[in-house]
């Protein structure tokens, strides 16, 4: 007893460090979370003791506890105790817990405010360091706010490691207290041409993503990344600010054309994978915001496939992946270029894997044409037959329905093929995508009205094989297809060919296992079918039938009362109610057709989905009013909420003061009317038949082409698509004589000036190829004054709204940065810290006095450059793309002569004319010697650059363009290039030292 | 920005998680677990690239990882990194912990997952890359060991030793041999 007693105590003297904890626990592998406890306990009672030493020991046990997923935000003040030590060593204990646990509803949070400003200014680099990536974690908006003039302070640190932490977590602090972003940004501008490249690399990580979010506001800041860019040799940067441009360029059409060319020439040049594939991108974003073309245009494009396809080539898959990635975005603006390379998109669908086969998806998206449409479709089924995952099945499954029914079925010439597809997928078992297919049913059904009788057939089909398809399972899967097609049996119903058949299928017993949204649609759709048949009979004068149906219907329909389902059960009581209701008039031979079917009668018109949002707000109508008088103010409420709204009472009071009037009364009731009118969902007397074209003039013209009857209309049994392939081939080549005649006589009449019409609807490429069926109703139905503009996509709560702010705009006085010194005051109290204010107070003090005068002084010299940096911007873009162009180039050749004579190691590859070159040695020795010729020669007719000159101090682009010829050659720096991040060839040069892994 | 770093070893056993916006803990295994299921799927030839979707923001994010060893390295970030990119910086941050662990493995990560954290906070702050260069990362970091040795470290030598005898007892401290394969190979290092 007496030794287990001091066993226990020798323990706790020499507690368990960390490796004994992870070790432990390892060595409990059977009751690992029983061990874990315990040592949680040990930890409580290392926490309670006065050591700090003890106390760091516990929380870096907690530390790793925490990575295991144990909660550890109980000990948050034992963490703060941690970080207020003295010593580095439990300081930096203290933090890395921090940045682990704590967040923004942590309360202890508040305490480490003082403490965090007193490490941010120790004389120790790696206290303030500590501190700052801390903080980078954990900063709320009230720490932001607090801290941010000291961050500030630090950015201008002696130290480059300090200044370049300090630098990027000003981004996390503008996040949390965007009244920052203003005071803060020029000292961050000047960060970007810092002498040490890391915190230029933070800097422009900085810019980067604030700009990536809110670009218009950086704009001016284009001409500062273009010199970085032609002068960077960090790869790591260059990549950032191409990224950056990137964002930029669809804003301002005219820098995309400035950075064509040293864009081209970086991707000829450079031998790092990763930036020529952000150039190639940044191209891409280039051309896609260049609308109307320049001269040089398709080069690039050319330029950028022919490097894509290079990278898609390539064994690496990595650089397979990325190459597919890059070439969707150019597929978008310039199909045809990427068309060409339609044969390596295919061969990637073969790829072993997965990732590279959905981009390859992505791609086929674009290469389909009425052509090919048929016979990719073709080989996508192939491979939702092949598909072993049912996510890369279900993505092939959406891929094939997006392909066809783009740009509203815009290559499809063939919709019995199409049906025939989708009926095909319904054989699918367990995807998720049922409805889906099921969508795509209803929608060609009720557009291509050609097709209906087609679609009925096949649909009827379907519901009699519905136990093939829902038999299986019933997870919400294909069964959706069947909601599909018993509404397009029952709602045109007339093209039944069997519609008695087709209603004993939807009245089978089986039919009460679907879901229940699916049944409502079964027990309408019935009385569709019944009101058909009836007239069908009546017609043909077959009383006897008629009733026949009538009783299957009073036998069947009781199984629908039965369901569990409210909407089922329902609808299912009113049917069977009517239908008895019919069985008793047909008993007495009353004809009941008319009547019954006149409940269905009429077609239903599609209309777009945000139809209803789009209606503008008639004028006169305030959705906002009143429209019975408020309930009046109940003693429950209290004062606040009383003013706001008596505010607004009286706001409205006004408004419908004119209301009283008897005129405006008229006036309001003719608006209402209007605007049920327009309204969609209110159903008109009699839809007038011209709306339905309006966006399509003239689509009524199109004559219907007959339904080719080489297919047999009804298949038996399923489907198959694969028919239509043969049969397409076939009718092209009967028709392409008569359709060359018909080209002929069209190009006759184009040169006589009429414009030709649906030139929308077929490119030039697919001129020869008939459809065989026309989508009638083109663009879903519109309200009449609805608004084209969309802004349902904005979302209010993005966080980064906030930094949307005017940063060229002057810094007025209430806007800078909150010094602490109240709060110094306040907190003195403290003794520990009792030595750092007064440290602060005597820095503090003249600066309280000259602020002012300094403040102002600073606001004018900001105004008058800020001025200036906007006609710079202006005027940087406005030039010729001489003078950018003739420093663009000069860095690479520079450097390559620089190489020849300095370094062996061949940095940038390329072969270039000797013509080039010696072009080249010129214009570095032009810019060296200060003004170029050719520039001055543009100088001398730009009145604003002469002026520019005279003023001494302006004068400074002649002075930078030297320094940085100047840095250029520096064999260090293109040296630090070497070490740093992308060594030449980073991707595709396979890492020496992964073969263990792969 | 980045939004997760991850490693973990190939039986999904956390060895480093360091997200850069907060979740609750278990949301955090349970990311760890998801992401350990959809990497492992994955053969060691096929791209290097997973598009995340459900687990962390949405569909502007992607799983960027490298598997060496035994151990899986995953990054999780936005569209504003350059995939080739982080490619590279896990490697400048595996062979970071290489120079600094001399020879690193598994064991390294396990016992040491506080100076793993130190190392990792010279390469990423906050979710941004603050350093590419490893001889300067290395540099920051040998100076911080430095200063820590001089202040005596987190516990005096008689812990020290009391603990060396603690081990003596324990039953084969590697139990699973593959943990100890360092995670480079030696030769290619300093490269």
């Amino acid at each position: 007893m007496a030794l287990k007693m001091v066993k226990g105590s020798i323990d706790r003297m020499f507690d368990k460090n960390l490796q004994d904890l992870v070790r432990g626990i390892r060595n409990h592998k059977e009751d690992e979370a029983k061990y874990i406890s315990q040592c949680i306990d040990e930890i409580k009672q290392e926490l309670k003791q006065d050591n700090i030493a003890v106390k760091a020991n516990a929380v870096c046990k907690l530390t790793y506890l925490q990575m295991l997923g144990y909660d550890i935000s109980w000990a948050a003040f034992n963490i703060i105790e941690v970080m207020s030590a003295s010593k580095f060593t439990f300081k930096r204990i203290g933090y890395l817990a921090a940045s682990q646990c704590f967040h923004e509803g942590t309360d202890v949070i508040m305490l480490t405010t003082n403490q965090i400003r007193k490490d941010l200014s120790s004389p120790s680099q790696y206290d303030t360091g500590v501190a700052l990536t801390g903080l980078s974690c954990f900063v709320t908006p009230d720490l932001a706010r607090d801290l941010a003039n000291d961050i500030m302070t630090l950015m201008s640190h002696t130290k480059p490691y300090i200044r370049k932490k300090a630098v990027l977590i000003m981004y996390k602090v503008f996040l949390k207290y965007p009244e920052s972003l203003r005071p803060a940004f020029p000292r961050l501008k000047e960060k970007l041409e810092d002498p040490d490249p890391g915190v230029q690399s933070a800097a422009v990580n900085v810019i980067c993503e604030l700009a990536r979010r809110n670009p218009k506001n950086y704009l001016s800041l284009a001409p500062l990344f273009f010199k970085l860019m032609t002068s960077s040799t960090n790869n790591w940067v260059l990549i950032k600010i191409i990224k950056l441009f990137g964002a930029l360029t669809p804003l301002e059409p005219r820098l995309g054309k400035k950075l064509i060319e040293p864009l081209t020439n970086l991707i000829h040049s450079t031998s790092a994978m990763s930036l020529l594939y952000e150039c190639v991108n940044t191209v891409i974003a280039v051309l896609i915001s260049l609308s109307s073309g320049m001269p040089n245009h398709s080069a690039s494009i050319q330029l950028c496939v022919q490097k894509l396809r290079i990278l898609i080539e390539d064994s690496d898959q990595n650089l397979k992946y990325l190459g597919l990635l890059a070439m969707s975005k150019i597929l978008r603006t310039h199909p045809k270029s990427v068309q060409a390379h339609k044969d390596l998109v295919l061969q990637c669908l073969d790829d072993k894997d997965e990732s590279i086969r959905l981009r390859a998806l992505d791609l086929l998206y674009g290469m389909v044409s009425k052509k090919n449409l048929v016979e990719i479709v073709k080989k996508l089924m192939s491979h939702v037959d092949k598909a072993e995952g049912t996510t890369y099945r279900d993505e092939l499954l959406t891929k094939i329905i997006d392909i066809c029914s783009q740009c509203n079925y815009q290559h499809i010439t063939n919709f019995q093929w199409y049906i025939s597809v989708l009926v095909e997928l319904t054989r699918l078992e367990g995807t998720r995508h049922g409805h889906l297919i099921a969508a795509q049913m209803l929608d060609v059904a009720i557009r291509v009205k050609a097709i209906r009788k087609f679609a009925v057939s096949q649909m009827s089909a379907l519901l009699d094989s519905a136990h093939l398809v829902a038999s299986s399972t019933q997870r919400n899967g294909i069964c959706e297809v069947l909601y599909a097609a018993a509404w397009i049996c029952g709602e045109f119903s007339e093209h039944l060919q069997e519609p008695q058949q087709t209603l004993e299928a939807m009245l089978r017993p089986k039919v009460t296992t679907l879901p229940g949204h699916i049944q409502a649609v079964y027990v309408q759709n019935v009385v569709k079918l019944y009101a058909s048949i009836l007239q069908q009979k009546e017609q043909a004068a077959e009383p006897e039938a008629a009733q026949d149906v009538t009783q299957l219907m009073v036998e069947r329909l009781p199984q629908f009362v039965q369901s569990a389902d409210l909407e089922v059960q329902e609808r299912a009581s009113c049917v069977l109610q009517l239908v008895k209701h019919i069985q008793k008039l047909q008993a007495k031979d009353v004809p009941v057709a008319e009547e019954v079917s006149a409940l269905f009668a009429g077609e239903l018109n599609p209309v777009a989905p945000k139809a209803q949002k789009k209606v503008p707000v008639p004028e006169g109508l305030d959705l906002d009013a009143w429209i019975n008088e408020p309930p009046s103010d109940s003693e429950s409420e209290d004062e606040k909420p009383k003013a706001i709204f008596h505010d607004e009472e009286q706001r409205h009071a006004k408004q419908r003061q004119p209301e009283a009037e008897e005129e405006e009364l008229a006036r309001r009731r003719e608006a209402r009317k209007q605007e049920q009118a327009n309204n969609p969902f209110y159903i008109k007397s009699s839809p007038s038949p011209q709306k339905r074209y309006q966006d399509m003039p003239g689509v009524e013209h199109i004559p219907v082409v007959q339904i080719d009857l080489s297919v047999p209309l009804k298949v038996p049994g399923m489907p198959v698509s694969d028919q239509y392939v043969k049969l397409q081939e076939e009718r092209e080549h009967r028709q392409r004589p008569e359709k060359d005649r018909r080209r002929r006589k069209k190009k006759d009449k184009d040169k006589r000036g009429k414009p030709r019409r649906h030139s929308s609807l077929h490119t030039e490429s697919d001129e020869d190829i008939a459809p065989a069926q026309r989508v009638d109703i083109v663009t879903e139905e519109m309200p009449e004054n609805a608004l084209p503009s969309d802004e349902d996509d904005k979302d209010p709560n993005d966080p980064y709204r906030a930094l949307d702010v005017d940063l060229d705009r002057p810094l007025a006085d209430s806007e800078r940065l909150p010094v602490q010194k109240h709060r110094n005051a306040e907190t003195t109290k403290s003794p520990e810290k009792e030595d750092v204010p007064f440290v602060e107070k005597k820095i503090k003090k003249p600066r309280k006095k000259e602020k002012k005068h300094r403040e102002k002084e600073r606001e004018k010299k900001e105004k008058r450059k800020e001025e200036k940096e906007g006609e710079d911007f202006d005027f940087w873009l406005s030039t010729a793309p001489l003078p950018a162009a003739a420093p663009a180039p000069a860095p690479v050749r520079a450097r390559e002569s620089l190489e020849r004579t300095l370094s062996p190691l061949p940095l940038r590859e390329g072969a270039r004319s000797p013509g080039e070159r010696s072009e080249a040695t010129r214009t570095r020795t032009e810019t060296m010697s200060g003004t170029p010729r050719r520039l001055r020669s543009i100088r001398r007719r730009s009145p604003r650059r002469r002026r520019r000159r005279r003023d001494p101090r302006t004068r400074r682009s002649p002075r930078r363009s030297s320094l940085q010829v100047k840095r250029r050659q520096s064999p260090w720096r293109t040296a630090r290039s070497l070490t740093s991040l992308s060594r030449p060839c980073p991707a595709t040069a396979s890492w020496p030292r992964t073969p263990t892994s792969r | 920005m980045i939004q997760a770093i991850l490693v973990f070893n190939n039986h999904g056993k956390p060895r480093l998680v360091r997200f850069y916006q907060r979740f609750p803990e278990e949301i955090q295994q349970q990311i760890v677990r998801e992401t350990f299921h959809l990497v492992l799927k994955r053969d060691d030839n096929i791209c290097n690239f997973l598009e995340g979707g459900s687990l962390i923001g949405g569909s502007d994010y992607k799983l960027i990882y490298r598997h060496y060893a035994t151990l899986y390295f995953v990054f999780c970030v936005d569209s504003s990194e350059s995939e080739l990119g982080i490619l590279d910086l896990i490697q400048v941050f595996v062979e970071t912990l290489d120079k600094c662990f001399e020879n690193v493995c598994e064991l390294d990560l396990i016992f040491h997952m506080d100076k793993v954290h130190y190392i990792l906070q010279e390469v990423v702050m906050g979710g941004m890359v603050l350093e590419t260069n490893m001889n300067e990362i290395v540099a920051q970091i040998e100076a911080q060991n430095r200063l820590e040795k001089s202040e005596g470290g987190l516990s005096a030598a008689p812990a020290r030793a009391v603990s060396a005898v603690k081990n003596i007892n324990l039953p084969e401290i590697p139990r699973n041999i593959n943990i100890g394969k360092p995670l480079l190979p030696a030769p290619a290092c300093g490269a």
